[in-house]
This record gives C-alpha cells, structure tokens and sequence, in this order.
C-alpha cells in the first residue's frame, strides 16, 4: 500500500498547529469566593500532521490523550483553539459562505465508535442513509434516492430490503455496516473514523476493517483512524501517530514505528500488546497513570513516567524532529542520542 | 394490520390489559369523550335553543325521587334545563378548552425546552430562570393574571365571544414549565449522542436537528405529561369559571354549571350542582389514572 501511496507532495489534509482548549471553570460565584482562577483543559495541544490522498493515518494513545477530540477538530464539530485545519488546500476557518462549506462538508464524512448510539432509533435505515444525499442535493428524486440506498447496503454487506427496518433490529457489527452506508453516501473522498471497531466483537472487528480496507481501495478513500488497539492499528494504517497528553509525540511510517519505536512511550505501548512468543519474558509494565490534563506536568508530559527523563526533560518542551528511522520525534533523549537502539520484531498479533 | 398486531403485542398493552383499573378508566374515558363529542345528537335536549326550554319544568328534582320525570334523568335547573345535557354540552366545553391549553402548552414548553437544552449557554440559563420564576407562582394565579389583563385590553363586546381562546392561551401559559423542563432534560441526554453529531458533520441546519432528531426522542415523557396536564387543565378551566373568570355563561362548561348550581344548593336544588361536579370528578380521574398508569408503563425502571 505504502508504495503507491502518491508523493507527498500535495497532502489532501494538513492540520497545523491544531489546538482546543475546553473551560472547565467552576461558575463565577464558586471561583470568586473559593478564589480559584478559571482552568483549562488542553485536550489537544499543538498537533501537526498531513494525510496524503488515499492513504490511511491513525492516531493511537491512551484514553484521554485526546484523539478523539482531534477527529472532532477535523470534521469541525469543535472550532480549534489554535492553529489550521485545511482541506484539499483550502483552509477550514477562511471559508464562512454557506455554499461553500456546504460543498467541503460533503466531501468528507466520520464513522463513529458506538453503533447503538450513531444511528438515530427513530428513523428508518433508509431514510437514516439518504439523509446525506438529500440534505447536500445530491438527487431529489425518491425512486433514485432508493435506488442509491440499495447499492449502498449492497455496498457495505446488506440486503436493499434493510432500509425499511429501524436500527434496533440490527446487530453492533450490522449497524456499523449502516453507519459507512451513511458516510459513503454523500461520494466523500475523506472519512474519520473514531474507533469504529472497539465496541465490537472481535471476530466482527475483522469484518468491519475488512470492509473499510475494500471500499479504501475500490473508492479511493482518505483515512483518519482514531484507535487504542495497536492490533487494528497495525492491520489498517499506512502511517501511525503517537498521542500522549494533547500532542503528538510519534509519527511515522506503520513500519517504522512498529518494528524501531524511538520515543519511550511509543515504546511501551508496544510493550504492553500481549502476545503469544513474548510470553514468559519479563516485560517492562506501563507505569503510572496518564497525568491531570489540567494540570500537565512542566517540560515533556512524558517526563513523571518516562524512565529515561532528565533535568532537561522537566524543563523545556521537546518539538517533534525527524529522527533518523524517517519519523517525526518529540523527545529530548531520542535527539540527544540518550536512548539504547530498539529493533523490534513485531509480528501482526490477530486482529 | 401490521401495526394493529404489533400494538396488541407490545409490553403497554400488556401492562395494560393487567390492570382493570386502567381499563375501567380508559373506558369511563371513552365513553366521556364520546358523550361530549356526540352531545348534540344524543343529549335529550339542546339547553342552549330557547324553544326547547319550558319554564315549568324548572327546578325539577331527579327521576329517582317523588316529584321526578322520565323526560329529565338527572333533573332540571332554575330555567328549566335538563341537568344530563347541559352536563353533556358542559364537557365538551371544557374538554375543548383542556385539549387546546395542553397543546398550546406543550407547543410551547417543548419548544422553549429544545432550544434552551441544545443551544446552552446564555439562551438556556435565561429561559430556564423565567421558568424559574413561573414556577415559583401557583398556575391559578398566573392564568387569572392573564385573564384580567385581557379583559382590561380588549374591549368588551370582542372579549365575549373571544373569552374561551384568552382562557386556552391563559391555561396553556400557566403550564408550559414542565415541558421545557422535561424535553430540556431529555435533550441535553440526547444531544451529546452521536447521531446528533453524526447530523452536525453533515452539516444540517441546528432547528432541523431539533425537529427531527432530537424531537422524535424526547416526545415520550413529554406524551405522559400531557396526559396528566390535560386533567390538570380542565380542573384550572373549571376552577376559573367557577371563580366567573372563565367561560362566559351562555356558553356553560362544567365549571360554569357548578357555579350557577353552587347559588341554589342551600334552597334544596343539590341536583344543579353536585352532578356536574360529580361528571367533573370523574371525568378527571379517569384521565388521571390513565395518565399515572402511561407514566409507568413507559418508564423501563418500573417494568
């Protein structure tokens, strides 16, 4: 896959500097007499990151890491506190006509993580998939429009007598089905997907990712997969992003970062997949929790957990570099040469 | 058919089949809508035509008793009106008035709850606080409120015949807090679901997203509110014509009658007041019933 992927040249998404910050202030009296300040939470933090045309970038961390949230910056259900989003060149925030961000919003879609709570219990899966085609105008004649939800459901592994049911009469994996009908209903070129496999069954977690590789091949499709089985990951992506506390402190090739990890985190996430050879050898644990995103500590985020942290870690913020494996690095060890080389041999546990 | 056989074998009809309370109410309800919707054509005499009237009927007591008739069941009042029509043509009034103040209401309450509950922020604190504020007053008070500034505003002739539509806006308005308050509730749940979200990234309209996800999910405790609201509504309407605030008497609903039966009760004539409010007792009760037995078939806590 990697080889055809197309130059980098012209990026169909760039997110530069991508940041949103929530409010989580108590209320104004309770901060006046409690004389507490306001607090933010810097779910994302300054993230950069491009996605090639057909091509597949998945972001992995723990959860809290903030990529969910980064999902939600893309497909602009949260306006960024910082930094540009841009599509196809075009920068999100510049463009305010409503036509125009109406013919932007058709081109990309999102998949979301629970099938019992994405499609609308009240509505019939036709009309639940034609919603798209209608509201953008792709076609406004009903006997086409159905004609266009059967070739969906087909598409996606279901009957076209599906669109009469209502969405409790399908399974987790089957309405997950229902959920990429709706996405690819409207021809858009880029989906996000927000851990559309971790609430379902393992064996049908292959189906659905079968499925996404399939329709990413015939349709030509653009990824953005949010996920925290580093499995999926390795099985769906081209390129990987390492999340930790807002930012981005990994991202690289899947090949790169999976078999020479450079940042320690990185390295023990991959630690920490159990798997059939490994077993017996004693493992490096995931230590300590991730910390208050309120209140991150100074320096490297990593720094409280990272066993190989020093002064200069507590003290200054590492900015990603390309390190020598061709990944892009945030961490003072790795540029200082601090850390023991890693060649992992990882061998694809079952999705 | 389909949705005949679906709706025997659904877990409310069941529940409901359980109860013989419930169906007893639901029964007393239908046959009370059915008398008041049909009056015309089965009450034994239209006590609004004039020439239906005999002065020297009046004031006769029921068939039961020695100075009875046949011709009047439930007896006559001081001009001659038989007691059952005018209970009949009564209920119609005030279950017009019921039905109309609980939609006006729940139009209101359910709009006034989506917008506050989905927008948030400002729009939400400020008509959540007015509901606040209303709520703080008795719902009698703030119809009667209501009531008199549009008498003192519209001038005299046109507040007659327009009397029952100030009386529909006044109830409505006492009783909009519960819905804004319920679907409030319900929308904030429903909003942070995906499927909303799923309509934000394709970019629907926000009032599009109210009306047709959000609304279509948050319309089952609203359906169990307006049930008791309704007997609720009528009890305010009768309330508000027996103060004389109300409907105007040439135009009688149930509280109208209890008011102008309430000035002969110490002259003996009981039967011009106490049937009418019996036909209201009853009448609200049933509704009532059905209403706490809706409640808790759809409450899935319950079950």
């Amino acid at each position: 896959m990697n080889a055809q992927t197309p130059a980098r040249a012209a990026p169909l998404v760039v997110a530069k500097d991508l940041a949103r910050f929530f409010d989580v202030s108590k209320p104004l009296l309770n901060r006046l007499i409690e004389r507490t300040g306001r607090q933010v939470l810097r779910a994302v933090d300054g993230v950069d990151f491009e996605i090639a045309r057909g091509e597949t970038l998945s972001l992995v961390g723990e959860s809290g890491c903030g990529k969910s949230t980064v999902a939600r910056l893309v497909v602009g259900l949260y306006r960024p506190s910082r930094g540009t989003m841009s599509f196809d060149g075009q920068d999100m925030a510049g463009v305010t006509a409503q036509a125009d961000i109406a013919r932007i919003r058709k081109r990309f879609q999102m998949i979301f993580q629970d099938p019992y709570a994405s499609l609308n219990p009240r509505w019939r899966v036709g009309r639940i998939i034609a919603e798209p085609i209608v509201v953008h105008g792709l076609m406004s004649d009903p006997a086409e429009i159905k004609a266009r939800v059967g070739e969906l459901l087909r598409q996606v592994g279901l009957s076209p007598a599906d669109s009469e049911k209502y969405p409790h009469e399908f399974s987790g994996g089957q309405r997950q089905r229902i959920s990429i009908a709706r996405a690819l209903s409207s021809n858009p070129e880029f989906l996000v997907c927000d851990e559309p496999t971790s609430a379902l069954d393992v064996s049908v977690q292959a189906q659905i990712l079968n499925l996404m590789k399939e329709l990413q091949r015939q349709l030509g499709l653009t990824y953005l997969f949010i996920s925290h089985n580093l499995a999926v990951v390795y099985y769906i992506s081209d390129r990987v992003g390492v999340m930790y506390l807002g930012r981005l402190v990994e991202l690289g090739d899947k090949k790169s970062i999976f078999t020479r990890p450079q940042h320690p985190y990185t390295r023990m996430l991959l630690d920490a997949i159990p798997d059939l050879e490994m077993s017996g050898r004693p493992r490096t644990p995931v230590a300590g929790e991730v910390p208050n995103p309120i209140d991150p500590p100074p320096g490297c985020a990593f720094n409280p957990r990272c066993p190989y942290a020093n002064e200069r870690c507590t003290r200054e913020r590492p900015e990603p570099k390309p390190s020598p494996t061709g990944a892009m690095v945030a961490c003072h060890a790795v540029e200082e040469g601090r850390l023991p080389e890693l060649v992992r041999d990882y061998a694809p546990p079952a999705v | 058919m389909d949705l005949v056989r679906r709706a025997l074998d659904s877990d409310i009809y069941w529940s409901f089949k359980r109860s013989p309370v419930v169906v007893t109410a639901a029964i007393v309800t239908i046959l009370v809508f059915a008398g008041a919707i049909f009056a015309p054509w089965i009450a034994p005499q239209n006590p609004f035509d004039l020439r239906q009237l005999n002065l020297m009927d009046a004031s006769l007591p029921p068939v039961w008793s020695a100075e009875g008739t046949s011709q009047y069941p439930l007896g006559t009042d001081t001009q001659g009106r038989d007691v059952l029509s005018t209970i009949l043509f009564g209920s119609r009034i005030s279950l017009l008035v019921g039905f109309l103040s609980v939609i006006f209401a729940m139009f209101l309450g359910v709009s006034l709850g989506l917008i506050a509950g989905y927008m948030g922020g400002t729009v939400d604190a400020v008509i959540m606080r007015i509901a606040d504020v209303q709520l703080s007053f008795p719902a009698i008070l703030i119809a009667l409120l209501i009531d008199g500034v549009a008498r003192v505003v519209i001038p005299r002739e046109l507040h007659h015949e327009i009397a029952i539509y100030v009386l529909i806006l006044a109830i409505g308005f006492s009783g909009w807090v519960q819905y804004a308050r319920t679907v409030r509730g319900s929308c904030l749940v429903e909003k942070s679901k995906e499927y909303v979200q799923a309509a934000r990234v394709i970019g629907r309209h926000p009032i599009a997203i109210m009306a047709q996800h959000v609304l279509p999910n948050v319309m089952g405790p609203v359906l169990v509110i307006a049930t008791i609201h309704l007997a609720l509504a009528i009890i305010t309407e009768a309330t508000l014509s027996f103060l004389g605030v109300g409907v105007p008497p040439t135009e009688p609903s149930l509280g109208t009658l209890i008011r102008i039966g309430n000035n002969y009760l110490f002259s003996g004539e009981w039967w011009i007041t106490v049937f009418p409010g019996l036909a209201l007792v009853i009448m609200v009760l049933a509704v009532n019933l059905l209403g706490d037995w809706l409640r808790d078939a759809l409450n899935p806590k319950l079950r």
